[in-house]
């Protein structure tokens, strides 16, 4: 099972390894921009370092420089990757330092974080990779020993061999570079793992805890210049005038000027969303004199009017309609009101559910809201640029380089190999920065300007013209028998401006009569990925609903779901279900036995439980509430993952403690609304952030333990949290709460 | 624009600033130290947390004039060698994800400790509620704070 076919030589290598990669649905477009690798380039190593292939460099005196190829925004990756490397090269952690790579597609993969994909896409490569490089390194030695390479072994950077030849890998380096790179590899087997499974700390901790300059925004040269965008006051309005007398006298100010982003019928890619075409840009000499001086400048908007963008994708190119309407949340909701009575796409049937409803003892429907949430990184938005006629330096923080250097190729008129990325640790992703539309910003001001520009955004500037979270509402039917069978199940979602239905995923699947439809409204709020799109309301709502049913159907909720999952298992109903009943199952047997799931000594806690499949991967959590000071508060939290192998287990442990807070945060504060095209909050005063005090006392998070390869971390964990709040919440209430978030609804009802 | 010496980590920086500057941008900007973050400006994440004559203070909203004549600790003057017993406990729990708000994090509990050397999670609560983690760290930010008290113990420093 763990030969492995590569197929690689020197100049393919990484392609190679990408495309036998598995699970890369977006690869071909990924590949299609590959620069190609400089043949050269790679054999001409530099004096000190033996470089290996992209993620490898090895010192004479045996210290490794591992590159991580995929941005860090707080996963860890740049510690979880380079532990595959080191796993299969076979070196001595303790000696290896790691280095964030550059934008290189071409040596490093595809480099974006996102999708909780990057454990997942990286597992097969990065192994191969440091598999590669140590039978290099065999080879090397047996070659210089004379003695056959079968023979030669390793052990934490040292190679030796029976004879009492031994060597550290520094010292076979730069002749293993001129080795061919292997085409069969063997990789090792979970059990005879070293590294991977083995906690290993955040290889920037000690940067981190002596505030070293590790983020976009503490990026600097020489001569920079900082830049600040005047966006309009609300979504549907643009510039009319402005005037930049009083501005332009203030201390520091360099410039205010227009700056238009998509020239007119410019093919934007699915990720080039941006909040606004037309900006007015203030350039001065240091933050506060730009946010000072933006004071005074005074400027007219206009409605905007309907807008045309035209949007590439694997569709092919469509035109799409951008209202003008200055919306507003209440319009909205009426709005959404309107549309779900209206007939929609149908997503998926199985059975014949109309009859099922038509023929049942008894119908539950119940419909919830979700409303447009802000990321709220909490570094802003910002990005550093460098352009000269021809050259440009991007510096900042970004999920996704890959996807945005096509735009800004096309937006400088440059060349990709004159186009130089490099990505900093980011003060928080969610989504957002998978965006690169502030990068394009920061380029076209510092090519205007002809001088080093970082562009930043305040943090009402990051708030109230993000790319959010979309509005989203569902309705829920469940049928069931006169004996308490569920025997039909109806899922009709929307949302401004995409629906949020996952057709095929549980309880598709386990029940015979099934309908998933969707509908849509467009709009002018622009939004996009946040923390396990789509995911992030169904877990709520369908969770809730499944609480729901089960209790009308006098079932215990673990209970009803295993049942259910057990007929999904034995007897699936229709096709293309995604999920796999075994290990969804195995989530919630896990919680149950963890958190003594209906036995006693639980009795002060108010119990929510709820369970998701997304991302690849399996959670399940069991909250335990209490009231405090008057309010309900989260005091308890098991939590259940099987995301397969767990590569580095505290800080996936860290990761998922953080989404359940970040879960109770978003289920019970969180929410951005609008008036007039304006939104509401524009900072944290008045856009709630769930604090220290609010955070549960304990989060234990248990993983399945299994050998499968690995699948993401970063989402999974967060959707259902939002649902067993609201399950512990009507525990303790004795009102189901269907509209987020529920802090309102509960403070309405004290 | 006035001039003005501010005395950060021990050292004197001679600056030509706006009085109404708020010190953060001073620190950041023009001397050049980027270990105290912007956040949000109003005083409401705590990400910009710095002693001043060693109380914690937001410096997104403390006017740089203000700090005239007093000292400032940043991050980057907690230690000389990232070892008080904050950052060390930060490092042994391996407390942040993204890291951003760490800085604020570990000046505003370092003040903390020093004022409540046994701190209780209630306390704890009390004095870190200004200070936002967007990735939820708050768990182990606490776990942190009574490592952290115990290392006090043990050692002797005191932030």
């Amino acid at each position: 099972m763990n030969q492995d076919k590569t197929g690689l030589d020197r100049r393919s290598f990484l392609k190679a390894s990408l495309m036998s990669g598995g699970g890369l649905m977006l690869t071909v477009s990924w590949l299609s921009s590959f620069k190609s690798a400089d043949k050269s380039e790679m054999l001409n190593l530099p004096e000190q370092w033996a470089t290996l292939n992209g993620y490898i460099h090895i010192m004479p005196d045996n210290k490794v420089k591992l590159i991580c190829p995929n941005p860090e925004f707080g996963q860890n990756v740049m510690t979880s990757l380079p532990m595959m490397l080191a796993e299969e090269l076979d070196v001595d952690w303790k000696n290896v330092t790691v280095e964030m790579g550059p934008h290189d597609p071409a040596k490093l993969g595809a480099q974006f974080t996102g999708g909780s994909n990057s454990v997942r896409m990286y597992w097969k490569p990065l192994r191969e990779a440091g598999a590669a490089a140590r039978q290099m390194l065999r080879e090397a030695a047996a070659q210089t020993w004379n003695v056959p390479v079968g023979e030669v072994t390793t052990k934490a950077g040292i190679l030796s061999h029976s004879s009492g030849k031994s060597a550290k890998y520094g010292d076979m380096a730069s002749k293993a570079a001129s080795i061919p790179v292997p085409k069969d590899l063997k990789l090792k087997a979970p059990k005879d793992f070293t590294i991977i499974r083995n906690s290993k700390k955040n290889v920037e901790i000690k940067k981190i805890t002596s505030g070293k300059p590790l983020f976009g925004l503490d990026y600097s040269v020489d001569g920079m210049l900082i830049a600040m965008i005047q966006h309009p006051p609300a979504f549907g309005m643009k510039l009319k005038s402005f005037d930049a007398a009083e501005t332009l006298k203030m201390p520091g100010i360099k410039d205010v000027f227009t700056q238009k982003l998509y020239a007119d019928d410019l093919e934007q890619g699915g990720f080039d969303t941006r909040t606004f075409n037309d900006l007015l840009v203030i350039v001065g000499n240091s933050t506060w004199e730009v946010m000072n001086a933006r004071k005074k400048l005074v400027a007219n908007w206009e409605p905007a009017g309907d807008l045309k963008d035209k949007i590439g994708g694997r569709g092919g190119v469509k035109e799409v309609t951008i209202p003008g309407a200055l919306e507003s949340t209440t319009t909205q909701l009426q709005q959404m009101q309107e549309y779900a009575a209206k007939p929609a796409q149908e997503l998926r049937r199985d059975g014949d559910p109309e009859s099922a409803f038509k023929n049942a003892a008894q119908v539950i429907e119940r419909t919830y809201n979700g409303p447009f949430l802000a990321h709220n990184t909490m570094e802003p938005m910002n990005f550093f640029a460098h352009v000269t006629a021809d050259k440009a330096l991007l510096v900042g923080p970004l999920q996704a380089p890959g996807w945005t250097e096509p735009m800004l190729s096309k937006l400088l008129n440059l060349p990709p190999d004159k186009i130089e990325i490099q990505m900093t640790r980011m003060g928080g992703g969610f989504g957002r920065r998978a965006y690169g539309h502030y990068l394009y910003e920061a380029a076209l001001i510092s090519k205007k300007m002809k001088a080093p520009v970082k562009l930043m955004y305040t943090r009402e500037d990051d708030m109230t013209y993000g790319i959010y979270r979309p509005m989203y509402t569902a309705t829920y039917r469940a049928a069931l028998d006169a004996n308490k069978n569920l025997i039909a199940f109806h899922v009709k979602g929307g949302g401004i401006p995409e629906h949020p239905i996952h057709a095929n995923r549980f309880p598709a699947g386990a029940v015979d009569n099934y309908l998933a439809e969707g509908w849509q409204i467009a709009s002018n709020i622009t939004i996009g990925a946040f923390r396990a799109p789509r995911s992030n309301f169904n877990a709520a709502a369908e969770q809730s609903f499944l609480d729901e049913v089960a209790e009308a159907a006098g079932k215990d909720p673990i209970a009803f779901r295993l049942e259910l999952l057990k007929r999904a298992k034995e007897k699936p109903v229709g096709k293309n279900n995604e999920y796999d009943a075994d290990r969804y199952a195995g989530v919630l047997e896990l919680v149950r036995d963890k958190s003594n799931w209906n036995k006693p000594g639980n009795e002060k806690y108010k119990r929510g439980v709820a369970a998701y499949f997304c991302h690849n991967s399996y959670a399940a959590h069991v909250v335990d509430m209490v009231t405090r000071d008057g309010q309900p508060y989260v005091e308890r939290v098991f939590s259940a993952m099987d995301c397969g192998i767990v590569i580095n287990p505290d800080a996936a442990t860290n990761m998922v403690q953080g989404a359940v807070v970040d879960g109770i945060g978003n289920a019970l504060y969180g929410q951005l609304t609008h008036k007039d095209g304006a939104a509401q909050q524009s900072n944290f005063h008045n856009y709630r952030m769930i604090r220290m005090n609010e955070a549960p006392k304990s989060v234990e998070v248990h993983f399945v333990q299994n050998d499968l390869d690995p699948t993401g971390l970063g989402e999974p964990p967060f959707p259902p949290v939002f649902g067993a709040v609201a399950n512990a919440l009507y525990k303790m209430k004795g009102k189901r709460y269907y509209n987020q978030p529920f802090k309102d609804e509960t403070e309405k009802v004290i | 624009m006035a001039k003005i010496t501010l005395n950060i980590n021990k050292k004197d920086y001679p600056l030509e600033a706006d009085p109404q500057m708020p010190l953060l941008w001073a620190i950041r900007d023009l001397a050049g130290l980027k270990g105290t973050k912007y956040g949000c400006g109003v005083a409401q994440c705590g990400a910009c947390v710095v002693h001043l004559d060693g109380e914690a203070v937001r410096s997104c909203v403390t006017k740089v004039i203000r700090a005239a004549g007093k000292k400032v600790v940043t991050i980057e003057g907690l230690s000389e060698t990232n070892s008080h017993p904050v950052q060390k406990a930060w490092q042994e729990i391996d407390v942040p994800q993204c890291g951003y708000c760490h800085s604020g994090q570990i000046m505003s509990a370092a003040v903390l400790l020093r004022e409540k050397p046994n701190p209780t999670d209630q306390d704890i609560d009390d004095a870190m509620a200004g200070n936002i983690c967007r990735c939820g760290t708050y768990l182990r930010i606490r776990e942190a704070i009574h490592t952290a008290a115990d290392l006090q113990k043990k050692t002797g420093t005191k932030g």
